[in-house]
């Protein structure tokens, strides 16, 4: 029965409503042909261009179709496609707004990093440049599930895409005249990937470990079918479905890079070339998270509701734990490190804490809008952790030390040497540090506001006493770029990096002194009935 | 009342206006830059000054109210259940009181003279001004929000302006200092976000019937909806249903964490104590011009924010600690005065000498009476004054002579007498000698406290001797005794110099014969808190 469900041919109706994705699906099969037809001879940016205009092609046919339901007041109706397999609706179309502008911007960033010098360039652009467009579907399809199996091809397809980029290797590495520590450098892509791989197939198994035995408890696949029958199987099979859960949490935080499951990332994203280190900060973290969340509100929400209920409230602790530990451990652990990588890596775990919790804080009493808390969160996040890996990138290409590696004191004078791009830095660190006037601080205070409200003051004083700890670690950065001085010559700094710092620096700034018209409109496009909770 | 224009608003973004023509003029003009900076520091001066012609106590300044909604953020209605409309507020508002008005006319007067007195900045003037303006944006923004959000953001204004004066034109060890100030006052900053955050969600709920019958809900981060609700028995925040569940109940127990968690978080900016060894790095490591707003108003900040959120929100639980709030100044007093007896370098007596101070203040505030009240805010304005005035001597000492030592300055009279002799008065005015500003905020401070604590006021007059010495030590080694022979080319103040010195002793002047200049607009400050005292506690 399930899997006449399960497969359905799509309509063509059905195909215009998913056109977001198949735009970057269909570009991605154009883009390949043309790398294989186009001459050596031609520079592969025009390749980079194709797939940032097909990012905003998606782009504005997801802002239509949110447009298009709001005028036919429709903004309570959610679209299950494929038999409820595919959720079109508002919350998934919002976030899909996030991960294509991230995407997009990392692309933009890439077009001019790749021109600064021969460090940033790769072997193979043609492939970088197209593998984001399914990287990016993959994720946006992780939003829209309605369905384990449709949650799961999301995830490979934004896993496997990622597992190649993460792997691409920098031109420089090649050359005859490379020294010996060069050529220890040229190991470290090859070591990312592969540490990307094997952490990435276990966490993988353990999300599809999970599922299976809630499908086995439920007899079901469908995320609301599995919310609706899951009370009567609790009361057979509590253990089994605790175990359920802790193997799809375990797997999803592998995927957030949540502590104590977040070990990959300093080694990962310092090996990866620094575009796609982004990409893994921002995209892939906030598509796990959002499709934990829907999992979360879906599944466990329910019976977290129903009287005598324990595992609802007890997986919602433990989502609060892990993001908890995630802050501690994330914060604590960049206090003593030097490479900017792998500082940024540590401080994307601390911002996985407040990523995840929001899913964590049940509605209590009045508190009502965590997916607002997240959305937010989310945006602040990208453009924060964006901005902050492409002035890293930028410096990387004026100096960077022996073993390769951007290195804090990379950072020194860097306002003698790039003035702007120093006080754009600035605007990242308050925002990562939480301090205003910055994104970052009202994402951290809304967070902080929905965990008092639930009453969870504990967890309001770990956001507190993380922060300050971070503005150790942050204000480090500062203490290069201001106080010190290098008497290099200036930095140059690319077109189209300098763009993508400086929109990402400005909309830090907006959300720092207005988040009201983003949380607006958020709240005015999303409900919690209609696009969250799939009801059957 | 003549001003109908927000000229709150304008106060506060004022010197901002400043730091933006700052920032596009060519950074090599030294001039230029510095002329422009000061003129935008006369800006906010100008405006405050009308402010204080214009206050009337009797109505306590709501004249100059300011608010609109800045942010309004509709939670989700359907999860709430039925028609009710329910949203988190917090507004942009800013309003006067007469707790307010003279620290606001204090840290525009500073922040003119620390200006004028940044002749002796020898580096990167642009960026240095801008930060200066910046902190005074952030700085009276702090004394006039009504909103607690608004409040928090412009506290954390100061923060990196400072980071960055420290760290940059700081001396020798200054990056340390600068990270370790950042660090103590962000750790201060958290607890005061976690109160307000707390304070939000219980104390900031409201429930209105709107003219359609509909219900709305609200969390408010207004300070007057916050103050109204602890105040009001029958609000939510202050009883339990009978099923016993109320998520907006705050419980006694929990108002006293708060109000604990509050003296922390204000007593670190203050410095209460055990927590004052970031303060004197930075008295040590900042510049002379920064150590003048650092000591002169920042300080303030600590005390104004513990009156205001502290005493003001919570009086029932002042009242409960005001002898360990009255130990904790006497500690502050006695350990200042001794420690400071002790140092060999004059940056660190005045250090020292300023934490004695602020034990007069929080002495002053345990009173819990009309004195002690209007005693510790003019010892805030006095000192503010004092310790400005002392540390633009001090950094003009400093860039003559190289040197703060105490055994290697000397007989400076000789060569500088102007210098010196304002030295000695201001000295007078630290150690409270009757017809200075700094006599009557200890007079009025210890008066309060001699009616509710009377041993421990007893104590605390020790300190006003130990005061003398040390203060009479520092300051005749400097003017007086044996001088180096380097010191005998270098020449009195230049009229740039002189003049804040001047304005500065004549303010302190004006204030020692004539208090009330403060303490009229005081007036009805603390009537409502001390009215809800009575109320609560009866008597």
């Amino acid at each position: 029965m399930a899997y006449e469900r399960t497969l359905q041919a799509m309509t063509w109706a059905d195909a215009g409503h998913m056109a977001p994705e198949l735009i970057l699906i269909a570009m991605m099969a154009v883009l390949i042909m043309l790398d294989l037809l186009l001459p050596r001879r031609v520079d592969r940016s025009l390749i980079g261009w194709l797939s940032l205009a097909s990012l905003l092609g998606s782009f504005v046919s997801v802002v239509w179709r949110i447009q298009h339901q709001a005028d036919q007041s429709l903004a309570s109706e959610a679209l299950g496609l494929l038999n409820d397999n595919y959720r079109i609706d508002d919350f998934g179309a919002m976030f899909k707004l996030l991960l294509l502008t991230a995407a997009a911007l990392i692309v933009l960033w890439s077009l001019g990093a790749m021109k600064q010098g021969s460090s940033g360039q790769l072997v193979h652009q043609g492939e970088y440049y197209y593998l984001m467009l399914p990287a990016t579907a993959g994720a946006m399809l992780m939003t829209s599930t309605g369905d384990l199996i449709t949650l799961y091809t999301g995830l490979e397809l934004l896993s496997i895409s990622t597992y190649v980029l993460v792997g691409l290797r920098a031109r420089r590495a090649l050359t005859a005249q490379a020294a010996s520590s060069e050529e220890k450098v040229s190991a470290k892509p090859a070591e990312a990937a592969f540490k990307y791989v094997v952490t990435g197939g276990i966490s993988s198994a353990f999300i599809l470990f999970g599922m299976s035995y809630l499908y086995g408890l439920t007899g079901s696949t469908h995320v609301g079918e599995i919310g609706s029958s899951l009370p009567q199987a609790v009361e057979s099979f509590r253990g089994l479905i605790y175990l359920a859960f802790f193997f799809m949490a375990a797997g999803f935080g592998i995927k957030i890079a949540a502590a104590p499951f977040h070990a990959w990332a300093p080694d990962v994203y310092e090996g990866a070339p620094t575009p796609v280190s982004a990409f893994l900060a921002v995209v892939s973290k906030t598509a796990a998270a959002v499709a934990l969340f829907r999992l979360f509100y879906n599944v466990v929400f329910p019976e977290s509701l129903s009287n005598g209920s324990t595992i609802g409230h007890d997986l919602f602790r433990a989502v609060l734990a892990v993001a908890a530990c995630a802050m501690i451990v994330g914060t604590l652990s960049a206090l003593r490190q030097h490479n900017m990588k792998r500082l940024l890596a540590l401080s994307g775990v601390a911002n996985a804490g407040y990523l995840i919790a929001p899913i964590g804080l049940s509605f209590y009493g009045v508190h009502s809008n965590n997916a607002a808390e997240l959305f937010f969160y989310a945006a602040a996040y990208l453009c924060m952790n964006i901005g902050a890996f492409a002035v890293l990138s930028i410096v990387a290409g004026s100096r960077r030390d022996a073993d390769g590696s951007v290195q804090l004191r990379s950072f020194e004078g860097l306002y003698h040497r790039a003035p702007w791009t120093a006080g754009a830095m600035i605007i990242f660190v308050l925002s990562l540090a939480g301090l205003p006037i910055s994104g970052g601080f009202f994402g951290k205070l809304f967070v902080m506001m929905g965990a008092a409200s639930s009453h969870a003051y504990w967890l309001v004083a770990i956001m507190a006493g993380t922060s300050v700890i971070s503005y150790y670690v942050y204000f480090g950065i500062v203490r290069q770029m201001f106080m010190r001085s290098s008497g290099d010559e200036p930095v140059h700094v690319p077109a189209a990096s300098g763009i993508v710092v400086w929109l990402c620096a400005a909309a830090t700034l907006v959300l720092g002194v207005y988040p009201n018209g983003l949380l607006h409109w958020f709240e005015h496009v999303f409900s919690v009935v209609g696009d969250l909770l799939i009801l059957r | 009342m003549t001003i109908d224009w927000p000229i709150l608003s304008f106060l506060v973004f004022s010197p901002l206006l400043g730091a933006v023509v700052l920032l596009a003029l060519p950074s090599q003009r030294m001039r230029l830059l510095r002329w422009t900076a000061v003129i935008a520091t006369l800006l906010p001066l100008v405006l405050a000054i009308m402010l204080y012609i214009d206050y009337d106590p009797s109505k306590s300044g709501t004249a100059y109210d300011e608010q609109s909604t800045w942010i309004s953020i509709p939670l989700d209605k359907a999860a709430v259940g039925g028609e009710a409309d329910f949203d988190l507020h917090f507004d942009y508002s800013l309003s006067l009181d007469g707790l307010s008005l003279p620290l606001v006319l204090l840290t525009t007067i500073v922040a003119s003279m620390a200006a004028i007195a940044s002749i002796t900045i020898r580096k990167r003037w642009k960026l240095y001004y801008f930060w200066l303006l910046v902190l005074e944006c952030g700085m009276l923004g702090v004394f006039l929000a009504r909103d607690l959000l608004l409040f928090f953001i412009f506290f954390e204004i100061t923060l990196i302006p400072m980071l960055f004066l420290v760290g940059i034109w700081g001396l020798f060890d200054r990056e340390r200092a600068a990270i370790r100030f950042l660090l103590y006052n962000g750790l201060g900053s958290a607890i005061m976000l976690i109160v307000f955050v707390i304070l939000v969600v219980t104390a900031g709920f409201t429930l209105e019937q709107t003219a359609a019958g509909v219900a709305h809900f609200g969390y408010s981060g207004s300070y007057d909806v916050i103050a109204a609700n602890l105040a009001d028995p029958q609000a939510y925040a202050n009883q339990l249903s009978q099923a016993g569940e109320n998520p907006f109940y705050l419980s006694g127990t929990m108002q006293t964490v708060l109000f604990v968690l509050l003296l922390i978080a204000f007593g670190i900016k203050l410095p209460i104590v055990p927590f004052h060894t970031w303060m004197l790095d930075v008295h040590k490591e900042a510049p002379a011009p920064v150590v003048m707003i650092h000591s002169g108003i920042l300080l303030k900040m600590g005390a104004y924010g513990l009156i205001r959120f502290g005493f003001f929100l919570f009086p029932e639980q002042a009242d409960k600690c005001s002898t360990l709030l009255a130990i904790l100044g006497l500690i502050n007093l006695l350990y200042g005065a001794v420690i400071a007896f002790r140092q060999k370098e004059l940056r660190l007596v005045l250090a020292y000498s300023s934490l004695s101070h602020m034990g007069i203040v929080l002495l002053g505030l345990s009173a819990l009476n009309v004195i002690g009240l209007q005693g510790a805010v003019f010892q805030l304005i006095s000192h503010g004054l004092i310790s400005a005035l002392l540390f633009l001597l001090l950094g003009a000492f400093y860039e003559r002579t190289g040197t703060t030592k105490l055994d290697e300055l000397g007989g400076l009279a000789r060569t500088m007498p102007f210098m010196s002799g304002a030295l000695l008065a201001a000295g007078l005015a630290s150690l409270g000698l009757p017809g200075l500003s700094g006599f009557v905020g200890e007079l009025l401070s210890l008066l309060g406290v001699f009616d509710s604590h009377k041993a421990i006021a007893s104590i605390a007059v020790l300190g006003i001797i130990l005061t003398a010495i040390y203060v009479l030590r520092a300051v005749m080694g400097v003017s007086f005794g044996s001088m180096q022979p380097r010191f005998e080319s270098v020449h009195d103040a230049r009229f740039i110099e002189a003049l804040p010195v001047v304005v500065l002793l004549a303010l302190v002047v004006l204030l020692g014969i004539y208090p009330s200049f403060v303490t009229e607009q005081l007036h009805h400050s603390f009537d409502s808190m001390l009215e809800q005292l009575n109320l609560r506690v009866g008597g």
